[in-house]
């Protein structure tokens, strides 16, 4: 790991991540708000059933992990240039990483998890679509 | 014999940022109205205050004809050469701001310490390097020469290096100037050691600090692409001289 460079890394994940964020961000924009009723369509049911489909998880997932990634290493950019006082910059550092892989883990797992009809919910709490128990 | 039109001369207020030492302790703005011509640059005005109204201003010149790059300053808010701005370019219904060049200790008045810039540029090995005996010519093409050509124009004024917001902020980057004087070494094929010059800009306060700005692009007075040099230099380094 001697050549490893994360200004370099940083560097080429941007623009790497950058024109896969294009892709991705449009697709999804244009599936949730032009196709099938547009952003009416939108409920709970809408997001429920897109992700109880694989190819949507790994879709969300990718774009979810980009997005904040690509994100946070802005923000460290900025913080870099603006913030002078070496503890409070590092401090902002690590409150930056810390709710960046925060956001991550937990976007991670309810895309992963999510059941939309717990079983043994009360039945009033649980949208119209689940099996009646 | 009047068909040529007499010289039109009008009062332009300049509004300029002084700074004394050892009597200041913090920069303060001073305005003169001064006579000018059109046909003058902001340089002359600047000598107009110096000898006739106030011999305390403080500026750099040498050549004053725009190679020796010693009058960098900041004009409205730009980087250019004193010596180049023409009077009739700016718009002298409003005041006219002069400053120091940013990001370097001011010293004095328009002087500021231009030894980080200069330590900046001596790290990139700015000389030609090669293991052949100085016995004959080293042989080069037209097109090879043409590789590095609009780099070889720079004067070292530091108008772009302190137009640079990355370095305003972090005073170890390099600079764009130190990259456009590494590019001119790294794409000449007489050159051997390019690899090494990469290797320093490929360092934590190398290449990668750019955002690509343009702000170094429109202060060079010789009007190199610099953004674009230093574009060519972050390929380089990814993939190899070519």
């Amino acid at each position: 790991m001697k050549n490893f460079n994360l200004e370099k890394a940083g560097w080429l994940f941007m623009r790497g991540s950058g024109a896969v964020l294009i892709v991705l961000i449009f697709t999804h924009l244009s599936v949730n708000l032009l196709s099938d009723g547009g952003v009416k369509a939108i409920d709970f049911a809408f997001v429920a059933g897109k992700l109880a489909n694989p190819f949507w998880q790994w879709f969300d997932v990718t774009l979810l992990w980009l997005a904040l990634i690509h994100g946070a290493n802005g923000m460290r950019t900025v913080i870099n240039d603006y913030v002078l006082r070496e503890k409070f910059r590092k401090g902002l550092l690590v409150a930056l990483v810390a709710s960046t892989a925060l956001l991550i883990v937990m976007g991670t797992l309810v895309v992963f998890t999510l059941d939309p009809c717990p079983v043994g919910s009360p039945a009033e709490l649980l949208p119209s679509f689940c099996p009646v128990a | 014999m009047s068909d040529i039109a007499e010289v039109q001369s009008f009062t332009v207020t300049f509004i300029i940022r002084r700074f004394n030492p050892e009597t200041d302790t913090e920069p303060y703005w001073q305005d003169f109205d001064v006579q000018m011509y059109s046909t003058d640059r902001v340089l002359d005005a600047l000598h107009k205050i110096k000898w006739d109204v106030d011999g305390t201003l403080s500026f750099r010149r040498s050549c004053a004809h725009g190679i020796c790059g010693s009058d960098a300053m900041r004009i409205n808010g730009r980087n250019r050469l004193a010596c180049k701005t023409l009077i009739k370019d700016l718009d002298i219904s409003k005041p006219v701001y002069v400053e120091a060049i940013k990001g370097l200790p001011l010293e004095k008045d328009l002087i500021v310490d231009m030894e980080p810039f200069f330590a900046a540029y001596r790290e990139i090995n700015p000389f030609l390097q090669t293991s052949a005996k100085p016995e004959k010519e080293h042989i080069q093409s037209p097109e090879q020469r043409a590789r590095f050509d609009d780099t070889t124009k720079c004067i070292l004024c530091a108008a772009c290096t302190t137009s640079c917001p990355v370095f305003w902020t972090d005073g170890q980057y390099f600079g764009p100037a130190a990259i456009v004087n590494a590019h001119r070494f790294i794409f000449d094929s007489r050159d051997e050691e390019a690899q090494v010059r990469l290797d320093i800009l490929n360092s934590k306060e190398g290449v990668w600090r750019c955002r690509t700005t343009f702000n170094c692009s429109e202060a060079c007075p010789r009007g190199i692409e610099v953004t674009k040099a230093i574009a060519e230099v972050k390929q380089a380094v990814l993939r190899g001289v070519r």
